[in-house]
């Protein structure tokens, strides 16, 4: 940990501090844009400078029905999607951490592979798997498509977090009486519920904005994620489409924040503890 | 329940623990009488701190049985046991406040809250940390851990408590003060209590009992006072506090029997050659080695025959530094009483 | 009563673990395994010219039609952007990264990190939208470089063969720019991770036998940044590979191998080749993934 080297590291060189918020610039200006265009009178092209300015897309899109049904079923989706990766990914974490056993490798492995291999990958053997079993496409099917990357997320977080967690407070909190139940609620729980939370809210955020996998997953039902990349390759409502965008960045800034947030907190004190 | 008095609260009947190839605990035999304050001492993978493990329920023997007051306890989980811990780390719960931690055992016994309340005060009174129940165990020193670590167990009024190096992690002052403290309190609640450490003054000062472990087996098991003046093995009388160990030629001329016996440095008088021993007493020439000012005392290395150093202990009494360092190099008769050597075997 | 359960569990601790296991497991084995086994079998399927319909008998017909002259260069044409854009994203990323890990204050570099996974996260579609408005013809970049007269330099890039286009938002250029942007996040965590593990001490050991700081740099920092460079060059390399929302928002009519699996099984309806040619990405990956393994990048992720 860097924590007490801070004081004689050596300044930078201009060159790479200007290299490096450069490259920040790079990675949050596009984001910026979107907000500006929210706000062009410009119906048929993305013009700039804007031509006026006007706020009355926020009114027309929210008026849209279809944009409604999208949004309701993104977020539905995300949330049961959420839900089953908390709950996959912490036995998990859970498995992997009690014991030594020779599978806990493979089993990271085999975790991480949803989002190793491409999307694309994911969503066109979900696609036979479901085209080979006839199932019908339904809001399950898309569920399904996502828990098998959000799990990793969760994962990741509830592992980490139990190994910074003290070993012995689980004896301490069964020496003093407390069955296995009783341990996990009071002393355990407490303890991961941030990385939790910070999972959870990332695996929402995964879900919410996933198209690829979607794409193949969803049949004919129209997630949000979806209904903009269909505005992508055939504008027809750009206004409204800047408008969805600015909404989507809001819906999701806020968990991935808090989730940074809490994961980047928990390392902090951990530094200052070792 | 009443206890029978003659029902040891710890009884161990071929206790074994292997991990793999490994026998950390080995066939051990162990008495531990109600009331008592029981040392488990030895260097660290000796097997101490796995026997206190499976007295916890931490885990479970091998093979043979563990009694908890004539009840077989080797497969009861932690949390069926008369039996509370202190952690060396402590383990308090860092989400809880003090009061919340020392109430955890009673909390999950459904205690109302009120007297849950009444309790915690009175541990806090008994480990001097009134006034703190409000604090997160961040906000506390190591001592005052120590102490709530202590508190949160006791408070469970369990029938063991058992101490797991314990004050490894304070100040020489602290340890000093806490050992009389711990003392003080197991007198007052009369909890047997078993410790576990290295520190052979510490098991020294603090037990009625203690058992030397080393490689998984009892080497010994007395008072203090045993273990220090009639170790029973050279590993013993090695381990704790410093010894002579002299066999051989040697022992066969001043004993009359070759097996190896040992004596302490403090045990040895250093007097002149003419000397002549009174009744009793071993004697045998040598010559001072080296010399070493300790300030309250003075520690000699004797030669007393090529290649056999005795090391010997002299409190400073009368002499100064001038006079112990000039006796460098001179002959003098060692003594001791025939009574203080110590038979250890081979 | 939840004692006696909680008894039997602790005394059975092989039992808990197999509870605490099979959920997810069934799950990853069942439906994405699964799933990835159906894709394998459906690749050896193939499709009635005539009815449009699958025969489900194994053929290696499908595999043969990859590798006609369409496919090849659908295949190599991805390749090589995946590798151009890997490569400009470990250069971009390294100064970041390097600045995060060993320049930035505690406080600061908390915050930094935040910056760089927030993006990670966040909105792909939206991201990649925001290029589209950014490199329109009529859009901001268009406008910066008519303000700085650079509009000839524009025209001459955009006029060359392979790479170029009609304007920078249906060109090669274009999707090369936004698949740089989009990966990038995953390039600057795995080196910054693998740089925040070079000791310090190492560093002054170094400078104090006597390295210049350029030395240093070469001989000590770059080795050891390199499995975080190869960690980020998996994301990079197969997110690119499998992409196809980039190709289809901004590129021509040259198909990249997301785009072409996307049309077989959408509007052609042919499963068995698009699952044939998903099989590339894998094999790729897998090899990819097996080398990084040997080159220690997983600890870095």
């Amino acid at each position: 940990m860097p924590s007490k080297s801070s004081d004689t590291r050596p300044g930078a060189s201009w060159g790479l501090k200007l290299a490096a918020f450069g490259t920040l610039l790079f990675l949050h200006f596009p984001m910026w844009i979107i907000f500006l265009y929210t706000f062009t009178p410009d119906e048929t092209t993305y013009t700039f400078p804007l031509p006026g300015f006007t706020t009355k897309w926020f009114g027309v899109a929210l008026q849209r029905a279809d944009l409604w049904r999208s949004l309701t079923l993104s977020l539905q989706v995300a949330t049961v999607a959420t839900i089953a990766a908390l709950i996959l990914g912490t036995f998990a974490a859970a498995a992997v951490y009690r014991s030594n056993f020779f599978g806990r490798e493979s089993i990271s492995f085999l975790l991480l592979l949803p989002i190793a291999l491409p999307g694309i990958v994911t969503g066109i053997a979900l696609r036979t798997a479901i085209g080979g079993l006839d199932i019908p496409f339904s809001f399950w099917t898309i569920v399904i498509g996502h828990a098998t990357f959000c799990v990793v997320v969760v994962y990741n977080n509830v592992l980490a977090r139990f190994r910074r967690t003290n070993a012995t407070m689980i004896e301490a909190s069964m020496d003093l009486g407390a069955n296995s139940f009783q341990t996990f609620r009071y002393v355990v729980l407490p303890n991961i519920a941030t990385a939790l939370l910070a999972g959870g809210m990332l695996a929402f955020a995964l879900s919410f904005d996933e198209v690829i996998v979607t794409t193949f997953t969803a049949g004919q039902q129209t997630t949000l994620p979806i209904w903009i990349f269909s505005q992508l390759s055939r504008p027809r409502d750009r206004p409204v489409t800047n408008v969805v965008a600015t909404i989507v960045i809001l819906i999701t800034f806020l968990p991935i924040f808090i989730a940074q947030k809490i994961s980047a907190g928990s390392s902090e004190t951990e530094g200052e503890t070792k | 329940m009443m206890n029978n008095p003659s029902t040891p609260a710890i009884q161990f009947d071929k206790v074994s623990r292997y991990f793999g190839e490994v026998k950390a605990v080995d066939h051990v035999d162990l008495e531990i009488i109600d009331g008592e304050f029981f040392s488990m001492l030895g260097p660290s993978g000796s097997g101490k701190t796995t026997c206190l493990r499976m007295i916890a329920g931490f885990d479970r023997p091998t093979s043979g049985k563990i009694h908890l007051y004539g009840q077989d306890v080797s497969s009861l989980p932690p949390y069926e046991r008369d039996v509370n811990t202190v952690f060396q780390d402590y383990a308090l719960f860092p989400h809880m406040n003090v009061e919340a931690n020392i109430a955890y055992g009673l909390m999950v016994k459904n205690v109302a809250r009120q007297e849950r309340t009444k309790h915690v005060d009175e541990m806090l009174e008994l480990v001097r940390l009134s006034g703190f129940a409000g604090r997160k165990p961040s906000q506390l020193s190591g001592g005052q851990r120590q102490r709530v670590a202590l508190a949160r167990a006791l408070i469970n009024h369990p029938k063991v408590l058992l101490l797991d190096e314990p004050l490894g992690a304070l100040d020489l002052k602290l340890r000093q003060q806490m050992q009389i403290e711990l003392k003080a309190i197991q007198k007052r609640v009369g909890i047997t209590f078993i410790f576990v450490t290295h520190d052979q003054e510490e098991a020294i000062t603090m037990s009625d009992r203690i058992a030397v472990f080393n490689q998984g087996k009892i080497e010994q098991i007395g008072s203090p006072s045993d273990i220090y003046e009639r170790p029973a093995s050279s590993f013993v009388a090695g381990f704790v506090g410093t010894s002579n160990l002299v066999g051989g030629e040697i022992a066969k001329r001043t004993t009359g029997s070759e097996q190896t016996f040992s004596i302490r440095p403090e045990k040895i008088h250093i007097g002149s050659v003419s000397d002549n021993p009174a009744s009793g007493m071993i004697s045998l020439d040598g010559v001072i080695r080296d010399v070493v000012y300790l300030g309250l005392f003075t520690r000699y290395l004797i030669e007393i025959e090529d290649g056999v150093d005795l090391v010997v202990v002299e409190q400073n009494l009368k002499s100064t530094s001038m006079d112990v360092l000039s006796a460098k190099g001179q002959k003098v008769k060692l003594s001791w009483h025939q009574d203080h050597i110590s038979r250890v075997g081979g | 009563m939840l004692n006696r359960i909680s008894t039997y569990f602790y005394q059975r601790p092989k039992l808990v673990l197999a509870l605490f296991l099979t959920p997810p497991m069934l799950y990853m084995l069942v439906v994405y395994l699964g799933s990835l086994f159906s894709l394998l079998i459906n690749s050896f399927y193939s499709i009635d010219d005539f009815t449009g319909m699958i025969v489900r008998e194994f053929t290696m017909r499908t595999y043969a039609q990859i590798f006609n002259i369409a496919n090849r260069e659908i295949v190599f044409r991805t390749a090589a952007m995946a590798l151009v854009v890997t490569i400009v994203d470990a250069l971009i990323a390294f100064p970041l990264a390097y600045y995060i890990a060993k320049f930035a204050s505690p406080r600061l570099r908390t915050w930094l990190l935040i910056a760089v996974t927030v993006p990670l996260w966040s909105s792909y579609l939206v991201r990649v939208y925001a290029w589209k408005l950014i490199l329109a013809k009529e859009g901001i970049l268009s406008w910066f470089i008519h303000l700085f007269n650079l509009t000839d330099a524009l025209d001459w890039l955009l006029g060359l063969p392979g790479i170029g286009g009609s304007s920078l938002s249906l060109s090669p250029i274009g999707m090369f720019i936004v698949f740089v942007y989009i990966w990038l996040p995953y390039m600057i965590i795995p080196i910054q991770t693998a740089l925040e593990r070079v000791p310090g001490s190492l560093l002054e050991a170094s400078s104090d036998l006597g390295a210049r700081p350029s030395q240093t740099f070469r001989t000590v920092i770059l080795p050891l940044a390199f499995p975080g460079v190869v960690a980020g060059s998996i994301f990079t390399f197969s997110l690119t590979l499998g992409d196809f929302i980039i190709p289809l928002t901004l590129g021509n009519s040259k198909f990249f191998i997301g785009q072409a699996v996307y049309s077989y099984q959408g509007t052609g309806g042919n499963v068995p080749l698009a699952a044939a040619m998903t099989m590339g990405p894998v094999v790729i990956m897998v090899l990819y993934l097996l080398i990084a393994r040997r080159l220690g990048a997983f600890d870095a992720i």
